[in-house]
């Protein structure tokens, strides 16, 4: 097996409702080795995107540990992570996501807006990852004026163009027409593959898991990862 | 910087609302740049005013002449420093439009009367010498292009001479400016004695009498000293400081300085109220973007720095818009006016202050919108989108 990129150590997640608490994730072990592309299933409420949000630095494990690379999210200030997130992680939602008020260009050029590169160099960066996710004639387009997989596209293209390992998937192709999600799909099979990111990628899909190296299984509100079969 | 496409970006995402608020800010600002030009005159000539020196004008009237024969009387008053005079002549250059202040005065001691207007020796000693010339303020200067040299006629309106001409020529042999900023200069001076031996009426009298209290006199016992020498005389004389005759005319003023006051504070406090809505119903419809923002790494600080500068642009751009419209304005205004209340003016401490009060109006139309969206949790922001 590869080197590990990520590792949840006896994480747990409790939602406080009223004088109950919810556990959502109980002791959770799990280890994501570099180049996985690692789907997890799972009823609604299962916790999933609870999971996402523990390993992209969006929110703090009651208790346990989140260790990504070198670094230790579970014990990092929210300044912290804003800065480690801007680096580290790229997020992929199920609606995009995307700015209404910028162009496409725009929109993958903004996370970039927390670098310290030149505007110039902004420039190319976001015209790579567009060309990459195969949008680059589309550049000046508002989202309004693009169709859901091509948004979904800018999304992509704005996660990968601060170049971070880790590309995290919440139901990315939830809304898109069968065919629109297979190119999707395919599309983050590329980065898995050929640019080396790691994805985890959550989805209701089976079809969609199918692009997937291994796929976990998420149960009820405290759940086990299991392997799949 | 870097951000400022952002901000500029979503300043604009409702067009309609945004140049509304624009609007409402703008007129604002206008306002309180015609107001507050208003205010420096009239305040102005108070400021000016010097408490050492006494208008002397008659009893009845500032318009009724006074003999010249007082003179001799009021300087020799006790507490009297020096006397001079001046009178009205109200004519105009050229066209009628084109009408100023033109007093005939004692060009051997005005000038002493008035140290606050600057003028070149030499062009005082030239001006003296010239029994037809005159000297004007620089603002005259510059508004008609005049010269030191120039021949300069003006068309008397009441004053026709002995020959029954209405021309009367002089050589401008001299320009003084003033000190102070909110004095005016619009005037030209030209010599009495000239005045006195070509008009055809109106002989042995002038318009009115300044004098200077001697130092440790008392200007309320010299002035009632003086007006007591003429009771009872044919021209009873009402002698003042300057202050309190620019005062008199200010105070029907004063109420007026405070009902402005108040409606300004009105107008803004609505400004804030309009600009404020605007701000956070822009935040609230992007809750969901502005959790997209910190997902992607922007901090807490940055996202309230990025609401801030919204509300100050959208301050600024209508500020400074009403803020240059009122400067127009104003240029306008202060040349039409220049007659009956010079003065008119935007200062650059007004102007200053307009800057203040848009920096400050935006932060505090923009802050607790731009604090909810610091205060955001992405979790809970994305999970109800
Ligand atoms: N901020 C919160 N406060 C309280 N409870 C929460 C909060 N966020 C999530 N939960 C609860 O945690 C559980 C897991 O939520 P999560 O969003 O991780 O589920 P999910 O597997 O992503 O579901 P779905 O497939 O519908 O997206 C749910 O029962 C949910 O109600
Ligand atoms: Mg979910």
């Amino acid at each position: 097996m590869s080197e590990i990129l990520a590792r949840l150590e006896g994480v747990s997640r409790t939602y406080k409702k009223g004088k109950e608490s919810v556990a959502v994730l109980n002791e959770l072990d799990l280890e994501i080795p570099q180049g996985d592309f690692l789907a997890i299933m799972g009823p609604s409420g299962s916790g999933k995107t609870t999971l996402l949000n523990l390993l992209g630095g969006l929110d703090k494990p009651t208790s346990g540990k989140v260790i990504v690379g070198d670094d230790e999210l579970s014990s990092m200030s929210n300044s912290q992570l804003s800065s480690w997130r801007s680096s580290h992680v790229g997020f992929i939602f199920q609606f995009y996501n995307l700015l209404p008020v910028l162009n496409a260009h725009r929109n993958v050029e903004l996370p970039l807006l927390l670098t310290d590169f030149s505007s110039k160099e902004r420039a190319e960066r976001a015209s790579i990852a567009l060309d990459i996710v195969g949008l680059a004639e589309r550049a000046k387009h508002y989202p309004r004026e693009l169709s859901g997989g091509q948004e979904q596209r800018v999304a992509i293209a704005r996660a990968i163009v601060s170049d971070p390992s880790l590309l995290l998937c919440d139901e990315p192709t939830g809304d898109l027409d069968r065919d629109t999600a297979d190119e999707i799909l395919r599309l983050l099979q590329v980065l898995n593959r050929d640019h080396g990111k790691t994805i985890i990628m959550v989805t209701h899909d089976a079809q969609a898991a199918e692009y997937a190296k291994r796929t976990l299984h998420c149960d009820k509100g405290t759940l086990e990862a299991k392997e799949a079969a | 910087m870097k951000y400022f496409r952002l901000v500029w970006k979503n300043v604009w995402r409702k067009k309609i609302r945004t140049s509304l608020t624009i609007l409402s800010v703008l007129v604002a600002f206008l306002l309180f740049a015609l107001l507050s030009a208003l205010g420096y005159a009239f305040k102005a000539g108070v400021d000016v005013a010097d408490a050492e020196r006494l208008v002397v004008i008659d009893k009845i009237s500032l318009i009724n002449p006074i003999p010249m024969s007082y003179q001799n009387r009021i300087a020799s008053t006790p507490g009297v420093q020096s006397v001079t005079h001046a009178s009205w002549f109200g004519g105009f250059y050229q066209e009628p439009r084109n009408q100023f202040g033109q007093f005939p005065v004692n060009p051997e001691n005005y000038f002493d009367m008035y140290p606050e207007f600057n003028i070149p020796p030499e062009q005082l000693e030239a001006f003296k010498n010239n029994r037809t010339g005159a000297v004007v303020g620089q603002e005259l200067a510059t508004t008609y292009g005049w010269k030191v040299g120039d021949r300069i006629p003006i068309q008397a309106t009441i004053w026709t001479k002995a020959d029954g001409g209405r021309t009367w020529d002089f050589v401008l042999e001299g320009i003084f400016s003033t000190d102070d900023p909110r004095g005016s200069s619009a005037l030209m001076l030209f010599h009495y004695d000239y005045f006195e031996e070509a008009r055809a009426f109106g002989k042995g009298t002038v318009g009115w009498y300044v004098l200077r209290v001697a130092n440790g006199a008392d200007p309320v016992q010299v002035a009632n000293a003086i007006d007591l020498q003429f009771a009872n005389s044919p021209n009873e004389t009402e002698t003042s400081t300057e202050a309190a005759f620019a005062q008199s005319f200010t105070s029907q003023f004063g109420n007026i300085a405070l009902i402005v006051t108040m409606i300004l504070a009105a107008v803004f406090f609505t400004l804030l109220l309009v600009s404020g809505n605007t701000m956070s119903q822009s935040v609230r419809e992007r809750i969901s973007e502005l959790a997209v923002l910190k997902t992607l790494g922007f901090t807490d600080r940055t996202v309230l720095g990025i609401v801030l500068s919204e509300s100050i642009l959208i301050m600024m751009m209508g500020g400074l818009l009403g803020l240059g419209l009122g400067w127009l304005v104003v240029q306008g205004l202060s040349k039409q006016m220049a007659a009956f209340l010079p003065g008119v003016f935007l200062s650059p401490g007004a102007m200053g202050g307009a800057v203040a009060i848009m920096i400050g109006a935006g932060i505090l139309a923009g802050i607790f919108p731009a604090v909810k969206a610091m205060r955001l949790s992405i979790i809970d922001a994305l999970s109800r989108a």
